[in-house]
């Protein structure tokens, strides 16, 4: 579904009030950004897999890489501005043919540096190395594993997936990722297999560990939920198979005022393969630019337009202001 | 139209309209018995699910289903769950049969 399309039906919500009209009622609309902590950086969309929450709609179809000036620019103004982190996502990163270049000059500015990696890719030539960049450069690695569960994992992301990602994470563990004291972190990402948000954050990190320890012998650090946002190929799926309204429903009447104060896009400038900004990578995948639609690009990157910037709203953001909050470091509030 | 509207259940919140003090404190009781304490929000849910079932409730069913899938609860101990609820309910029946042996013995001849 293209974006226009996209953006079509997250406007035609039925009853439910609009999410700019809810931070209304709560007094904090517009939302602006302050400053930023983290670069988010797409390298790209193509992908080895073809996950059906995937908001990017990536897969091995994509072609959009994004370029090395891209990369260098993006490297220019996180050495010019204290942005803390950089966290690093696809598709599949390890498919960008500069990746490797990127992590070791990123490495030297010495801030936190995540890679969002699927894990599968690390198990193939010519990927493998990877494995060894990524520890030598203490690089953080978050993953997708959307339940403990194989058979339910597989229903989302493809048969023979989560046997994978198992294996990837016990070799990862035996390099010291996940491991105490080790300084190697990888951290894993939860979201629901179908259409409901996810639980206790606490709970879940509870379960994880242990199932994953007892059934499979691995370790990880720390448990991110996430709520699937009505994007790409999730919407897809929330429209064929009848969820859309409940979905939205649901989302609605999870709205949590406390989430909008953390809301990640606040301090989040999320880059896309061909160097346009965004307030964070849902955006990005509905052609939603920052400013609300200016086409800035990084090449010609201004702080002074970005870091205060009027944060751009629709109704898909609802998924991050629901129940405990959600973002790309799981939920937002106290006691989530 | 059907007595029961799925869409009903985000009515549930506004109960206290009327009885604004004893809804208040409803709703107090019932997040602390329904929360975490010395069993986990896993076990209570599931203890909440089986209730749900087994008294017929389909606004409680979708909330507990829904928050067991939330919680990663598998079909198969949902299911598990529902099977003690329904041995339960056949065991009360069967227990309550006592009542009826008992009334029997004493007025046959």
């Amino acid at each position: 579904m293209d974006t226009r399309e996209q953006l079509r039906i997250l406007g035609r919500i039925g009853d439910i009030p609009s999410l700019s009209r809810r931070i209304r009622e709560i007094n904090m609309f517009p939302l602006y950004a302050k400053g930023i902590e983290i670069l988010q950086i797409n390298t790209g969309r193509c992908c080895n897999l073809s996950c059906r929450h995937c908001h990017v709609d990536a897969g091995p179809h994509r072609t959009e890489i994004m370029s090395r000036p891209v990369l260098e620019k993006c490297l220019e103004i996180l050495s010019s501005f204290p942005i803390s982190t950089i966290d690093i996502t696809g598709g599949s990163p390890e498919m960008n043919p500069h990746l490797e270049w990127f992590i070791g000059e990123a490495v030297r500015l010495n801030r936190r540096l995540i890679v969002r990696s699927n894990l599968t890719l690390l198990l193939e030539e010519p990927y493998r190395h990877f494995m060894d960049v990524f520890a030598q450069n203490k690089v953080e690695i978050v993953t997708s594993l959307p339940d403990y569960l194989e058979t339910k994992s597989d229903r989302q992301r493809g048969a023979g997936v989560f046997a994978m990602v198992i294996k990837a994470l016990r070799e990862l563990n035996s390099r010291g990722y996940g491991m105490k004291n080790s300084g190697l972190y990888i951290d894993i990402v939860h979201n629901p297999v179908g259409a409901y948000l996810p639980g206790s954050q606490a709970a879940l990190e509870h379960e994880y560990h242990e199932r994953l320890l007892t059934e499979q012998g691995v370790h990880f650090n720390q448990l991110f939920c996430l709520t699937n946002l009505p994007v790409g190929r999730y919407l897809d799926y929330l429209i064929e198979s009848g969820n859309f309204e409940d979905y939205i429903s649901a989302l609605c009447h999870s709205f949590n005022p406390a989430a909008v104060k953390n809301v990640m896009c606040l301090t989040t400038l999320s880059v896309g393969w061909d160097g346009l900004l965004y307030d964070c990578d849902f955006n990005q995948m509905l052609g939603l630019t920052v400013n609300n639609g200016s086409q800035m690009n990084i090449m010609n990157f201004d702080m002074d337009k970005i870091k205060n910037r009027k944060i751009v709203i629709n109704n898909h953001c609802y998924g991050c202001v629901a129940g405990s909050g959600s973002s790309c470091q799981g939920a937002t509030t106290v006691g989530n | 139209m059907s007595y029961y509207e799925q869409k009903d259940l985000a009515d549930f919140p506004k109960i206290t309209e009327w009885a604004q003090k004893e809804g208040n404190k409803f709703f107090e009781y019932y997040s602390a018995a329904t929360g975490a304490g010395k069993l986990t929000e896993r076990e209570k849910s599931l203890i909440a699910l089986t209730v749900a079932i087994t008294q017929n409730c389909p606004y409680c069913i979708d909330a507990y289903t829904t928050k067991c899938l939330s919680l990663g609860i598998s079909s198969e101990e949902m299911m598990e769950a529902a099977h003690t609820g329904a041995a339960m309910m056949a065991g009360v029946t069967l227990a309550h049969s006592t009542q009826m042996r008992k009334i029997i013995k004493k007025k046959e001849m």
